[in-house]
């Protein structure tokens, strides 16, 4: 899923100055899951907004709502009438969200009230951890189910570089070394001449830094008028 | 095959090859390093020029190899991965090798975040290993990576890597060595050893596997300094073991500079001991002065005087 976090209420705020009458609105989908920008996360937002709003004595209104998927059109246009009283929206919805929001609706102000982390899971709950890059090229298969790429700190392919120690990254004690990850597991399944070929450069250009994405399907593809 | 520079013609000659360390300042003005250069010129073969230790701005590993080069002294120009993509990469060991660099160290370079712009991009567009293996077929097949063609043929160089036996996995650490010379690694230099046992250990399973025979191993020898150099090593510096009682024998001694320096001395004389170990790279960081005495006091003064 799509991991955010919500932004600190005074960045909000200060977001948020020019407008008096605003929108709070959650996304059904991933922020829901990740308990950062849902139905709850909008209320709960709504509800410190208007208080701080009443302690600085700024006069507005604060509504809230929810649209399922705010990164499918299908889905704000469903919702678009109900926006059109506010002068501004603060999505609590993923980069991707407040994007398609933006599309969707280019006449109005749509604000990111959360920071985007990553692509990710709950390890546990309350505990989110990123596991994919979105490199275009997986190499999930070489290393069987654990990404160097993301999950190393230096993207390295030929194994563990000499900051690793009892498991950890260099970088913090609280990061694994996931070259270690790979390698205990090519040990216990007896594949470890996977890491004797030394892996190529790898080609970028799937990845963001080839430039911005689109993906194309001939096969489903539909033109819709937007 | 000539080989490409003094140090490899000290190696394979079969001298045990010293080497010493230059890190660059915080600033463009190199006098002190220019001092401290000229000041080993008897005492080491070559000198490695660190590339932004530590992930800290550094003047260029590459723009003190060009005034070392007027010195007449011989560079190993160390180049990290983190901070350039392989263009640059690239384009910067032919600037190298235009002004006479022939010795190459290809490392991966300390993360971003324990420098002084922990904000920056970590490039790592491709690894230490890519690198490695890119600068040997630079050489060999005159390629770049992309797979054109260079104009013209590169002159033979000394492709350095480096090993960490106090890294881990440990079971895994001689595989990577040989992993770094199959991608063309042809000198290694080891991460400062302060734990012998564990060395010795490492360097058992290098034999086993015969890689002391298709690589140059050059050990990391660093003088400590004091107590506190000691610690920030042990505790801040990545892949590094300080071993306790290290740090306890010189606590007990008087005069600690000296110790400091004895057991550096100690180190080399062990390490000059063991099979397959090919030389010394003496990395006395903040503390240069010291390394012709520590040369003399191990026994590797003179230096060979090769044709």
């Amino acid at each position: 899923m799509i991991v955010g976090e919500r932004k600190p209420l005074a960045e909000i705020a200060a977001m948020l100055k020019p407008y008096e009458k605003v929108c709070i609105l959650g996304c059904g989908t991933c922020v829901t899951v990740c308990l950062s920008g849902g139905e709850k996360e909008a209320a709960e937002t709504a509800a410190a907004l208007s208080l701080l709003w009443q302690k600085e004595g700024k006069k507005g209104e604060i509504k809230t709502g929810t649209v399922l998927r705010q990164c499918e059109y299908e889905y704000i246009a469903d919702y678009a009438a109900r926006l059109e009283e506010f002068d501004a929206v603060l999505s609590l919805a993923c980069g991707v969200g407040v994007q398609a929001m933006t599309a969707k609706l280019p006449e109005k102000i749509v604000l990111p009230g959360l920071n985007t982390q990553f692509m990710g899971y709950p390890v546990t709950q309350g505990v989110w951890k990123e596991n994919c890059l979105g490199c275009g090229n997986c190499v999930l298969d070489l290393t069987l189910g654990i990404c160097p790429i993301t999950r190393c700190s230096k993207s390295m392919l030929n194994g563990p570089c000499g900051g690793s120690q009892n498991g950890k990254c260099e970088v913090s004690k609280e990061v694994e070394c996931a070259w270690h990850l790979i390698y205990d597991r090519l040990v216990k399944m007896d594949m470890l001449d996977r890491m004797e070929a030394v892996q190529p450069p790898k080609d970028w250009s799937t990845s963001h830094h080839g430039s911005v994405r689109t993906m194309v399907r001939e096969d489903v593809r539909v033109e819709t008028s937007q | 095959m000539k080989p490409a520079s003094n140090l490899q013609k000290m190696l394979e000659s079969g001298h045990f090859a010293v080497s010493g360390e230059l890190g660059p300042p915080k600033s463009a003005d190199i006098s002190t390093l220019k001092h401290h250069a000229h000041d080993m010129r008897n005492h080491v073969d070559a000198y490695n020029i660190t590339d932004n230790q530590t992930a800290i701005v550094r003047t260029s590993s590459i723009g003190v190899a060009a005034t070392l080069m007027q010195m007449g002294l011989e560079p190993t120009v160390q180049m990290t991965v983190r901070d350039r993509n392989r263009i640059c990469l690239q384009s910067d060991l032919l600037g190298a090798v235009s002004f006479g660099v022939r010795n190459f160290l290809c490392l991966q370079g300390d993360h971003a975040k324990f420098g002084n712009e922990p904000g920056s991009k970590n490039v790592n567009d491709l690894d230490s290993m890519q690198w490695i293996q890119a600068v040997k077929n630079m050489q060999d097949e005159g390629v770049f990576i992309g797979g054109e063609k260079l104009e013209h043929p590169l002159p033979s160089l000394f492709i350095g890597a480096v090993a960490n036996p106090f890294a881990d996995p440990f079971e895994y650490r001689p595989y990577r060595l040989a992993k770094k010379i199959a991608a063309g690694a042809q000198f290694v230099q080891t991460q400062c050893i302060f734990d012998l046992d564990r060395f010795e250990k490492w360097m058992e399973k290098v034999r086993e596997l015969g890689l002391h025979k298709k690589v140059h191993i050059v050990g990391g020898v660093t003088p400590i300094k004091s107590i506190g150099a000691a610690r920030y090593m042990q505790n801040n510096v990545s892949g590094m073991i300080v071993p306790e009682e290290l740090i306890t024998r010189i606590k007990g001694a008087q005069d600690k500079k000296q110790e400091g320096i004895k057991v550096a001395v100690e180190t080399i004389q062990r390490l000059r001991e063991i099979e397959g170990v090919a030389g010394v790279h003496v990395m006395a960081i903040a503390w240069e002065e010291v390394v012709p005495e520590i040369v003399e006091r191990a026994g590797l003064y003179p230096r060979p005087s090769l044709a």
